[in-house]
């Protein structure tokens, strides 16, 4: 770190710390975390079946990839579990997008929509898990759909309202360079709602990721959802939290391709 | 020149707003005539409506009463052969220069390698070389400007609609870009439709200037400044020079009268 050659006041971090720093943050952050659990499930305050420590959690991680569990090793119970994910986000954006950017650019269609929409966002992504399993099975078709139910909305909301943010005169001028409304849709309206929209697909791939987790509990044979209800009922909480751990550090590169996709679309454009 | 044909045409055009209950009137009983190729500016207190005008030949707006018309045929929808230069110049930030000077001509089915030529023959004439691979923000307000004209130019409108084109831009700048705008007109004569807050601006532009009344509009006065123009040479002299010519400021005096009644509401 260069904090020798930093010409700002000490007191800098009030306002606005450097990135730097922000690692730093962030790292220390961790390491206070995983050292107060280690030290919690040292203290033998707690049973290990309550709370295993972080290390016995590193030691089964290793583990579950070394041996097969619930039939599968680690990581092809992760490949699973993305494999469900990518094609359930894929799906709803691929839907979400086009008819979000409708949306915001037809009145009519954002007068029937709107209403039945913000009824289906309040239903949990769980509810949906009988019925996905009765509509398109436990194999890869019923999961799908549970992370689409939950991935949809946010697609949608975004790229609407990142549709009806783009300024009247961008639109009316493609209008008189005779642009048909196909092309408005994909050259003015997409580009111009697109910060809105991987927004949104930021959200959208944090709420699939936690249904497809819960579709898995539910529903299917593989899948690190599947692992947790296996773990469970073996009894054997280091597995159950070796699995939050993979998801939550999964979730966490997720969002950080994300990000930084963001950040490359807004610089390549000069606006934020 | 010469073949005095009507290019744009409005008849008994009248154009109402909805507003709570009622509705309320922008234009009122609005008739006037620009020929082929001719440079008209239209002028007039703020909230008098110029703007809509311009945005029902430009097909962006309906009239409630009368009819515009365009070449003989009466306006339905934006088109091609009308060109608009918004005060915002509303380029498309996520395209360089050379790709929104391209947007209208795709859209016309202009083969690839004529868009090519077309894009650096229009760079060339706003003086815009090297710009072609910037993106708009990299960009001043008047170089901004001068794409938003290549790019409706590029499209070969019969006629250019400009909405207070330069009235975001500092006052050097706009003076340049003023005289700049009578050089490309010069070389490539288009039917202008051309809205201003500055009087200035109206006089040394135009082949006529068409002075609106207050809320709601109506054609107050529309006045010749051609004779004036062939008269002192206008053509031949820099801007300022033009200014200080007698017949110049007479106009100048003239608009300003007409703009004050409006303004004071003491006429009608």
């Amino acid at each position: 770190m260069a904090l020798t050659q930093d010409p700002r006041p000490t007191t800098r971090w009030a306002a606005t710390p450097s990135s730097g720093e922000l690692v730093c943050l962030s790292l220390g952050g961790a390491v206070i975390f995983f050292g107060s659990w280690q030290l919690i499930a040292m203290s033998g305050l707690v049973s290990q079946y309550v709370l295993p420590s972080p290390l016995t959690v590193l030691a089964q991680i290793y583990q579950l990839e070394a041996e097969p569990f619930a039939g599968f090793l680690l990581h092809q119970h992760l490949l699973s579990s993305l494999e469900r994910f990518l094609l359930g986000f894929l799906l709803a954006a691929v839907l979400g997008i086009p008819l979000g950017l409708i949306m915001g650019r037809y009145r009519m269609l954002d007068e029937i929509v709107t209403p039945l929409f913000e009824a289906y966002r309040y239903v949990a992504p769980l509810a949906w898990v009988p019925f996905a399993a009765l509509w398109f099975g436990t194999g890869i078709g019923g999961p799908v759909m549970v992370i689409f139910t939950g991935a949809f909305a946010p697609c949608v909301i975004n790229a609407y309202r990142g549709a009806r943010f783009v300024e009247r005169y961008l639109i009316e001028a493609a209008q008189t360079l005779g642009a048909s409304n196909l092309r408005i849709m994909r050259e003015v309206l997409l580009p111009g709602a697109l910060p809105s929209i991987v927004a949104g697909l930021r959200v959208s791939a944090g709420l699939g990721w936690q249904s497809l987790i819960g579709a898995e509990l539910i529903v299917v044979s593989s899948g690190l959802g599947y692992v947790m209800v296996q773990g469970q009922s073996n009894l054997a909480p280091d597995i159950v939290m070796s699995a939050m751990l993979v998801i939550g550090v999964v979730g966490l590169c997720i969002d950080v391709a994300l990000r930084a996709a963001e950040r490359w679309l807004s610089r390549r454009w000069g606006r934020v | 020149m010469g073949t005095r044909v009507s290019r744009i045409r409005f008849d008994n055009v009248s154009k109402l707003f909805p507003r709570g209950n009622g509705a309320i009137a922008a234009l009122e009983d609005v008739s006037f005539e620009v020929e082929d190729q001719e440079f008209v500016t239209i002028v007039g207190p703020s909230g008098c409506g110029k703007t809509t005008l311009m945005r029902m030949v430009a097909g962006l707006e309906t009239p409630t009463l009368g009819s515009v018309l365009v070449g003989d045929r009466p306006v339905r929808g934006p088109g091609s052969d009308r060109a608009v230069v918004f005060q915002q110049f509303a380029l498309f930030p996520w395209k360089t220069v050379g790709e929104n000077i391209a947007f209208g001509l795709k859209s016309k089915g202009v083969s690839r390698s004529k868009r090519v030529e077309l894009i650096s023959h229009y760079l060339k004439l706003m003086k815009l070389e090297g710009t072609e691979d910037s993106y708009p923000h990299q960009l001043s307000g008047g170089m901004q400007q001068r794409v938003a004209i290549a790019r409706s130019y590029a499209i070969e409108p019969e006629v250019l609609l400009m909405d207070e084109p330069f009235g975001s831009l500092d006052a050097q700048t706009r003076t340049i870009m003023q005289e700049e705008l009578i050089r490309i007109t010069a070389a490539n004569p288009r039917t202008v439709l051309f809205i201003t807050h500055s009087v200035d601006e109206a006089v040394y532009l135009a082949d006529r200037i068409i002075v609106l009344s207050r809320h709601p509009g109506r054609v107050r006065e529309i006045i010749d400044v051609n004779a004036a123009r062939e008269q002192d040479g206008w053509s031949a002299r820099a801007i300022e020079d033009v200014m200080e010519t007698p017949s110049f400021t007479h106009l100048r005096a003239q608009v300003w009268k007409l703009l004050r009644e409006q303004m004071s509401g003491a006429s009608e």
